[in-house]
């Protein structure tokens, strides 16, 4: 019988659609969260989510192995079209087979899911570097435009680089900030979020930057086809080397209360 | 001279180091210091310049002052260029800003001679130390060794750094004799050798005293130029490997030539940097690092350089036809690793999906084989791919044809010569 799962959009949530498909006997057709509930001529049964039964799930995967456990955890994050049915689709594969089927890695329930997995791995490796902070006063602020939802991975790299700093990354795509200060972190979902503009030396660094930037180029093996490869040109936008000019010039007037980008209310 | 003026001096001086790696070292956070190491294991990129090229460290000279005078060197002294010095406390702030921000993983610091090698290394230490201790950077730190530089020194700046490299400059000793008279062979190797030793007996003591201080954790590197010099490829790569077999180098880097300067001893000044002979050389030395090739395999007396236009795999598995078909459901992990398309992460996958059920040519894409490369020398199940024209002429044409689209831009017109001899 085709029908749709109705879900929270919440990896619990998920979890439990999983859940009850097997508690009713179902096959979903296909999964919708709040957000995206579009109408269909299918019949749709709402999920609610229980943490309990979400652990169950959790744990069942993780007893067959923490490596596919790992894998459902990661797809979630992925910007995999339809990731909740290429996950359910790995899932049952691996109710019915067991352990063996993590090694067919052409599979049609395990590759789709290994290969968005990789492109979120990817994105994640390359944002360890792209992300550029910004300093207010003592407070480090970014922002990102990922297309995976990289954040509770990211979070690992930077909380432990900036292990005594105070800073906020914002992700836009998502609308979630990873907020953190010394020994505490957060990810918060966060609407709006706005950069103020830099003081004077904020700025400097920036143009700094910017010179060592153009000056480390060897002019005559200019090869900008090279370096769209290694660095794609969706992630400039957030990169301070790539800037217009008044990303370089220091506000003029007075930064916001508290100084920099404020953090949202209750958080750190 | 304030410090935008001194950035883009030393910056500009710096550049064709070709070194911007920062692996191999793996130190957590500390409390109440700057940063770590850790994310630097596989290395980490902050941004590609225009020509492409990774960076990962604000790579700089400490000044480009330079009382030697080789011929091949931007910063050599009978060059009329303007100079300028860093101070310790200029460099650690722009070095803990910069790291701050995530623009850098951390600091390359190398320098032009300064008086002496040993003067020069004593304010190269006493910018690291001011670095290392009051600004308390815990970042990944790469610092040139200066050859003639006394024991003493390179040992304390190897207390500092992470890595250490002595750049070889040359491939020869006469490219030496001609290109740096100030240089010679033995003054590049003896700070090596005594790296080397250094890495090697702190391993030892790490054993014995846990919290004994790390001399450079993340081992040496070099780098030579290439094309000042008549040198062969095969010569360079057999330098290479008896680098790393007898120095335990972690890597050699290559580093086209680029004319800077008008000397009849070097290539005119309009010559193009040689891009692909570089490309080739590197492609070189993972088959040597990670795929269990030999130099002499490689290259030989009758075939002293790579050929331009297939890769050194591609060009070694042409000349092995005996070595071929490999058959994938049952080789080796060396012998996958030989095949050109399987690289080192795809031969793993190979080995561990095959023991779930047989391979078909089809699982192999999906795994990341290159097939469009791998499909001439593989069989599975005892079967070639079907349709296969397996003529060693067409084999040539097809696999330079799949290579050609992420070959240097630049050499281009070069390839097109053979598209008519194929």
């Amino acid at each position: 019988m085709e029908i749709i799962y109705r879900y929270d959009g919440s990896f619990e949530g998920f979890l439990c659609c999983v859940f009850d498909s097997y508690v009713n006997k179902e096959y979903p057709a296909c999964f919708q969260d709040e957000g995206s509930v579009s109408p269909s001529f299918f019949p749709a049964r709402w999920v609610g989510t229980d943490r309990r039964h979400a652990q169950r799930v959790l744990a069942s995967l993780e007893k067959i192995d923490p490596y596919a456990k790992e894998l459902v955890v990661k797809g979630f994050l992925t910007c995999a079209p339809e990731k909740e049915k290429m996950l359910y689709q790995f899932i049952r594969a691996l109710y019915r087979i067991g352990k063996p089927l993590l090694r067919r890695l052409s599979d049609e329930a395990v590759w789709p899911l290994l290969k968005a997995v990789r492109h979120l791995d990817g994105e994640v490796h390359l944002l360890k570097g792209f992300v550029r902070f910004s300093d207010f006063e003592g407070t480090l602020a970014g922002e990102i435009k990922p297309k995976n939802r990289v954040l509770p991975l990211l979070r690992y790299h930077f909380c432990d680089r900036m292990y005594n700093e105070k800073f906020l990354l914002y992700d836009r795509t998502h609308q979630e900030a990873l907020v953190h200060q010394p020994s505490q972190w957060a990810i918060l979902p966060l609407e709006e979020f706005q950069m103020a503009a830099p003081s004077a030396q904020e700025a400097q660094y920036r143009k700094l930057w910017k010179r060592f930037y153009d000056t480390i180029e060897i002019k005559e093996r200019h090869n900008p086809r090279q370096r769209m490869t290694n660095m794609p040109k969706r992630y400039w936008d957030t990169m301070t080397e790539f800037q217009d000019e008044s990303y370089f010039q220091a506000g003029t007037d007075s930064l916001p209360e508290g100084g920099g980008p404020r953090l949202p209310d209750g958080c750190v | 001279m304030d410090v935008m003026e001194k950035l883009t001096i030393l910056t500009d001086a710096a550049k064709y180091d070709a070194a911007c790696t920062s692996s191999g070292a793996q130190r957590g956070h500390k409390k109440g210091y700057v940063g770590n190491t850790s994310s630097s294991l596989a290395g980490c990129c902050h941004t590609f310049s225009g020509d492409g090229r990774c960076v990962t460290l604000l790579k700089v000279l400490m000044t480009n002052c330079c009382v030697y005078d080789c011929k091949y060197c931007v910063n050599r002294c009978s060059n009329d260029a303007r100079r300028a010095v860093f101070t310790p406390e200029e460099l650690a702030e722009l070095t803990i800003q910069f790291y701050r921000r995530n623009y850098i993983e951390g600091l390359f610091l190398s320098s032009g001679v300064l008086v002496s090698p040993d003067y020069t290394t004593e304010r190269m230490i006493r910018c690291l130390d001011l670095l290392r201790n009051r600004y308390r950077f815990n970042g990944y730190i790469h610092a040139k060794a200066i050859p003639g530089t006394s024991p003493e020194l390179v040992t304390r700046l190897g207390l500092l750094a992470d890595r250490l490299s002595v750049n070889i400059e040359l491939p020869s000793e006469q490219g030496l004799k001609t290109l740096a008279p100030n240089k010679t062979r033995k003054a590049i190797f003896r700070p090596m050798g005594l790296i080397q030793n250094a890495v090697r007996e702190n391993k030892e003591e790490l054993v014995k005293y846990r919290h004994t201080p790390k001399f450079a954790p993340a081992g040496q590197s070099t780098q030579m130029i290439i094309g000042a010099t008549p040198d062969s490829d095969r010569h360079i790569l057999s330098l290479t490997q008896s680098l790393y077999d007898k120095y335990r180098l972690k890597r050699v880097f290559y580093s086209a030539y680029v004319p800077v300067v008008e000397n009849s001893l070097l290539p005119a000044l309009n010559t193009k940097p040689p891009l692909l002979r570089e490309h080739r050389l590197y492609q070189a030395d993972w088959l040597l690092r990670f795929y269990g090739f030999r130099a002499e395999e490689l290259l030989d007396e009758d075939d002293p350089n790579f050929n331009p236009l297939v890769d050194p795999k591609c060009s070694w598995a042409l000349k092995h036809p005996e070595f071929f078909p490999v058959e994938v459901n049952t080789a080796s992990l060396e012998e996958l690793l030989r095949v050109p398309g399987v690289g080192t992460v795809s031969a793993k996958r190979i080995l561990y999906a095959r023991r779930a059920r047989k391979l078909e040519h089809e699982d192999l894409k999906k795994m990341g084989v290159v097939m469009k490369r791998a499909q001439y020398f593989i069989t599975c199940k005892g079967r070639a791919l079907e349709g296969l024209k397996l003529q060693q002429e067409s084999i040539l044409r097809n696999l330079i044809a799949a290579e050609r689209a992420s070959l240097p831009g630049m050499e281009m017109e070069q390839l097109s010569l053979f598209t008519q001899a194929g």
